[in-house]
């Protein structure tokens, strides 16, 4: 192992990562908001709504990312309508290309996810919030919601996480991702292995990161479910004597 | 159904390896993750640790990252083997070998976890009963753990199973000869990406149906001679 060439790529590989990261936030923002309107969909009754929303979701989650990609990169162009279009300003840049495959790609996997919280409030608590009179409106805003956010965190954090990994993609579009630098220096110094160890540790930290931060936001989301500070040292003691007993 | 403009049977070749691929991968990563969640219950320190290393580092690296660095890792390893041995020539990795092994390795990340919660559903008693009668520990493990293992574990490895099959098209890029590299070739030769690639789409979302179908059969005859679901 070269540890020279190591180090001196640091600088450029974080010129990547900054790429990696706004590629992935921009896909994150994105992709919930599409994944919301999608998930609403799919829990609808009209056929009309669920049927598009489960064909999208099922489309995107079971095909590959790269086959999406190179859909939306190589694939639109094959139509001169589109390269007429005002839009090819946009579609032939791979960074719009790579960030409309990654939103629409995670927007389905998240509203699995959001479907499946929105499912999991218990049908009791609903059914209270109507017999107290509360409108549609605000039992979603005040009753579901909050819930929801509760119990789709945890899977959510997974898809982010997956997201921040599948974005290495962007690179076989051209992009200067993290994974893209690793890459093109490689490809001039002819050092592959240093250069790519050295972009999966800063996958490992960026996962890592955000892994921590989702723990955190859990924290604060969980405030009910928490023990309360013991406020006496006596109550301290009886309370850590049975929890020593419970292990 | 598109003009495939002769390209049907090389497609079909494709879907082919890839199938293979998957398959395969599944097979070694099974046998990986079975070793490996053995390592993480273990009483010894140092397998818990290097098991633990192993399911952080690979399932917190991008599958391309991981499957360029098996590749080219391999490529300077065998080389460096074979210059250390007098041969003087460059030597490639076969694509196929680098990717299955790449892909293994992440199948067996990915179901160490699953391995771990399942041995740990099986309640102690069972194994306590087994040791009383006198099994041995490898008997124990082979008739009372192992197969209800199997009922546990067979969700969760069907997810992993599904994410493999749509990784194994990351292969391509070291140049496998798999339905996403035959699919660049068509595309190259026919200046028709849109069609090609949706065509390949649909061949994966084919593949994912087979298989879904399969998984819910297996899950069936696995959990057969238990109550059905909702009946408890």
């Amino acid at each position: 192992m070269n540890i020279g060439v190591m180090i001196d790529s640091i600088p450029a590989l974080l010129a990547g990562a900054g790429l990696t990261l706004r590629l992935v936030g921009l896909a994150v923002v994105i992709g919930f908001v599409i994944a919301v309107l999608a998930a609403l969909a799919r829990l609808s009754r009209n056929p009309l709504l669920w049927m598009p929303a489960y064909g999208f979701i099922f489309f995107f989650r079971g095909t590959p990312l790269l086959v999406q990609i190179f859909l939306v990169y190589y694939g639109l162009s094959q139509f001169p309508a589109v390269r007429a279009s005002a839009l090819w300003v946009i579609l032939r840049e791979p960074f719009w290309c790579a960030l409309i495959a990654f939103s629409l790609n995670t927007a389905a996997y998240t509203a699995e996810v959001v479907r499946g919280a929105i499912q999991a409030v218990p049908r009791g608590q609903i059914e209270a919030a109507m017999a107290i009179g509360m409108s549609r409106l605000t039992r979603t805003w005040r009753i579901v919601m909050p819930q929801a956010v509760r119990i789709g965190l945890p899977a959510y954090s997974n898809e982010v996480i997956l997201l921040i990994k599948a974005s290495s993609l962007a690179s076989t579009v051209t992009l200067l991702d993290l994974t893209g630098v690793a890459r093109t220096i490689s490809s001039v110094t002819y050092m592959p292995v240093e250069l790519l160890s050295m972009a999966a540790l800063i996958y490992l930290a960026m996962t890592f990161v955000v892994t921590r931060a989702f723990r955190f936001v859990e924290y604060l989301l969980s405030a009910e479910r928490r023990q309360p500070p013991v406020a006496a040292g006596v109550s301290s003691r009886t309370l850590s004597a049975a929890s020593s007993q419970v292990k | 159904m598109p003009d495939l403009q002769g390209f049907g049977p090389m497609l079909a070749k494709g879907t082919a390896m890839t199938v293979q691929v998957a398959l395969l991968s599944t097979f070694f990563g099974v046998l990986i993750g079975i070793v490996v969640a053995m390592m993480k219950l273990s009483a010894s320190r140092a397998a818990r640790i290097a098991g633990d290393l192993y399911t952080t580092i690979v399932r917190g690296v991008p599958a391309l990252v991981f499957i360029l660095l098996i590749y080219f890792g391999g490529v300077r390893l065998v080389n460096e083997i074979a210059r250390s041995l007098g041969h003087t020539q460059h030597i490639d990795l076969n694509a196929f070998v680098a990717g299955v092994f790449a892909l293994s390795l992440a199948f067996g990340a990915y179901a160490t976890e699953v391995f771990r919660g399942a041995f740990q559903a099986i309640p102690k008693g069972q194994i306590e009963a087994a040791r009383s009668l006198g099994m041995g520990r490898w008997l124990t493990f082979r008739r009372i753990s192992l197969p209800q293992v199997w009922r546990i574990a067979l969700p969760g490895l069907g997810n992993i199973f599904l994410v493999i099959l749509k990784e194994t098209a990351l292969v391509s890029i070291i140049g496998l000869e798999e339905l996403m590299r035959k699919t660049e070739y068509a595309v190259g030769f026919t200046r028709q990406p849109f069609t090609f690639f949706l065509c390949a789409a649909f061949i994966y979302l084919g593949l994912t149906i087979v298989s879904m179908l399969t998984l819910q059969v297996l899950e069936r005859r696995a959990g057969r001679g238990l109550e059905p679901m909702g009946a408890a």
